[in-house]
């Protein structure tokens, strides 16, 4: 064992001054608050994208009323971004705001699922999507509103509310549709198509989550399949539609391995606070 | 949002009828006298509905290619917050459209009817909307000057003597002064900021000016009709009177800004108590009105498409509700 210099007192002064958590506490803490700000990004860009994509429909829906209502949706989804960003940015502290997060990230930092991503494609599509993901979410903020997150749960419980309406609402859309005509019937069921492959994403639980249900911030997405699968079940024998057969799945967007669509989507959305970084709108 | 621009008061009642048309005049002075107004099931001449079916629909057409231009802006706005302001704006603004043409299918026309009629291009929409939003400043300029535009126009006319349409005006004009704030407010962001910000600002203000100074439709003398719109308190105040009116707010608030307005011939007069304004140029005003504005073909295409796109759509919700009724019958 080589010789190690002695302690001195002066060393034993500084040593009676110095912080009680050293570097066995130390990971601990930064784990969690990286944890939770990967947590919050999650929440915080699902919404977002989903809310980016809902207002591209704007003055192309199939009728005011559903101009109105995919509004609506939209709307909310980017009031939900706002909040989980602006806590994401809080628990990194690192003083980037919910607008430095939205408008400042590239591809591979963004950490919202694929299916939100997806584009519109025709109103079926948007329908499949948003069923998907509406049912999805609903289960996951009603279990969020138990965190032990304060700050979570708090969002969690305002969103819910609105989460509720928008997996009622796609719901009826994806009955009508299925039931409706030969050629809406064939639509749904291709817009079906397109997103089931992105279906496991959304139950996907890796380290960063485990650690997080394990203190009680996060919910445990594995939990919330069953249910779903009943109610996606319900919903597709209501519509006179088969049942799923879902395909390999595609994943990814929580490491920030997205698809091709989502760089498009942020050069639109990014734009103008990229181009003019001073600028204050 | 409505504006006289492209107002004209159907045929005048037939000789035949002058006594009952003369009698109707008299019944609207006197509704509007004891605060009340002429309601879907009262008597009214023909001339009257076709006017107000006119007007109604033009106005809803307005709210809805309306959306068109700052629909444009929603997916690059550059902040989370002007993105949900302007997307609750623009909603806003497809809501007004909604109870417009409800208010116009009291009189007897259907939605559909409508629509088609402006597809076809028979039906008219405001002339501001041809008009093409390049920077993000347009969309202040919009707010700020358009709807500014829209809501003297539209204060009267909560006043109006057709029932439905003055109870549609007055939840359009508590939403539109709110939408007049929010517009300035982004110009005063822009204005206040960098020299790029600013730059925008005046041009947006440049390009936006005369457009908004011609909402308020040909000038009086060139207004033959006004008089029967008069009479039956379905115009409230002459196009001139109006256009007067918001120069004079107006130009106080570019000046606060540190915008110029582009007119060379804007200066107070202390005489008159209003300022002078510049000749407009109604060749411009005129083209537009002919479908000849320069995004009229953009316009009119995306609410064909809109409309083509989404038939399955409504097909299938129509299919869909006779089979549920079906099934709830058998």
């Amino acid at each position: 064992m080589p010789s190690l210099p002695t302690i001195q007192p002066e060393d034993e002064a500084r040593a009676d001054g110095a912080s009680h958590e050293g570097v066995f506490d130390a990971p601990h803490v930064e784990t969690h608050a990286k944890d939770l700000f990967d947590y919050a990004l999650r929440l915080g860009d699902d919404s977002l994208i989903l809310g980016q994509r809902l207002g591209e429909w704007c003055g192309r829906a199939p009728a005011l009323e559903t101009e109105l209502s995919l509004a609506n949706l939209g709307l909310d989804l980017i009031g939900q971004a706002t909040l989980f960003l602006a806590l994401a940015g809080e628990v990194e502290g690192r003083g980037r705001d919910a607008d430095r997060l939205a408008f400042h990230r590239d591809v591979l930092q963004f950490r919202n699922c694929l299916l939100v991503e997806q584009p519109n494609g025709d109103f079926a599509r948007t329908i499949a999507r948003q069923f998907l993901f509406s049912t999805a979410q609903l289960a996951l903020f009603e279990g969020l509103t138990r965190s032990t997150d304060p700050r979570l749960a708090e969002i969690a419980a305002k969103a819910a509310k609105e989460v509720a309406y928008h997996a009622d609402i796609a719901a009826d859309w994806v009955v009508r549709l299925g039931d409706g005509t030969e050629e809406s019937r064939r639509r749904m069921l291709a817009g079906l198509d397109w997103c089931w492959r992105f279906v496991d994403e959304l139950f996907q639980v890796d380290a960063v989550e485990t650690r997080l249900v394990s203190t009680g911030v996060a919910v445990d997405r594995a939990s919330l399949r069953p249910s779903f699968d009943a109610r996606v079940a319900a919903v597709l024998e209501e519509a006179a539609l088969p049942a799923p057969v879902y395909p390999r799945a595609v994943v990814g967007g929580r490491v920030g391995h997205h698809s091709e669509h989502l760089g498009h989507l942020l050069a639109v959305m990014q734009f103008l606070p990229r181009t003019y970084p001073d600028a204050v709108w | 949002m409505y504006t006289p621009e492209l107002g004209k008061p159907g045929a005048a009642a037939p000789v035949s009828r002058r006594g009952e048309a003369r009698a109707f005049v008299a019944a609207v002075a006197a509704r509007v006298a004891a605060d009340e107004f002429i309601e879907p099931k009262d008597w009214m001449p023909e001339a009257y509905r076709r006017t107000l079916i006119r007007q109604i629909s033009q106005h809803a057409h307005s709210e809805i290619v309306g959306m068109l231009p700052e629909g444009n802006w929603i997916s690059r706005a550059p902040s989370l917050r002007r993105k949900a302001v302007l997307l609750a704006k623009v909603q806003d603004e497809g809501g007004h459209g909604l109870y417009l043409y409800c208010a116009a299918e009291t009189l007897g026309a259907s939605r559909d009817e409508m629509t088609e009629a402006l597809l076809a291009g028979k039906a008219k929409y405001s002339t501001i909307f041809n008009y093409p939003t390049l920077t993000w400043a347009d969309i202040g300029a919009i707010g700020w000057l358009v709807d500014g535009a829209a809501i003297m126009n539209q204060v009267p006319l909560q006043r109006t003597s057709y029932g439905p349409y003055a109870r549609a005006m007055v939840r359009v004009c508590k939403e539109e002064s709110f939408h007049q704030r929010q517009g300035f407010e982004i110009m005063m962001a822009m204005a206040n900021g960098t020299p790029e910000q600013k730059e925008m600002a005046q041009d947006a203000l440049n390009r936006w000016w005369w457009p908004s100074l011609m909402m308020f439709g040909p000038p009086d003398a060139d207004s033959p009709n006004s008089a029967q719109g008069f009479r039956w308190r379905i115009k409230r105040d002459s196009n001139d009177d109006l256009r007067q009116k918001f120069v004079d707010i107006t130009t106080p608030q570019a000046e606060f800004l540190g915008l110029t307005v582009p007119d060379a011939d804007l200066r107070w007069d202390a005489d008159r108590g209003h300022y002078d304004f510049g000749a407009i140029d109604w060749e411009e005003f005129y083209a537009v009105v002919r479908g000849e504005g320069p995004v009229a073909k953009e316009r009119m295409e995306a609410r064909r498409e809109a409309w083509e796109d989404g038939a399955w759509v409504r097909e299938a919700a129509d299919a869909y509700e006779a089979k549920r009724q079906a099934r709830a019958a058998a």
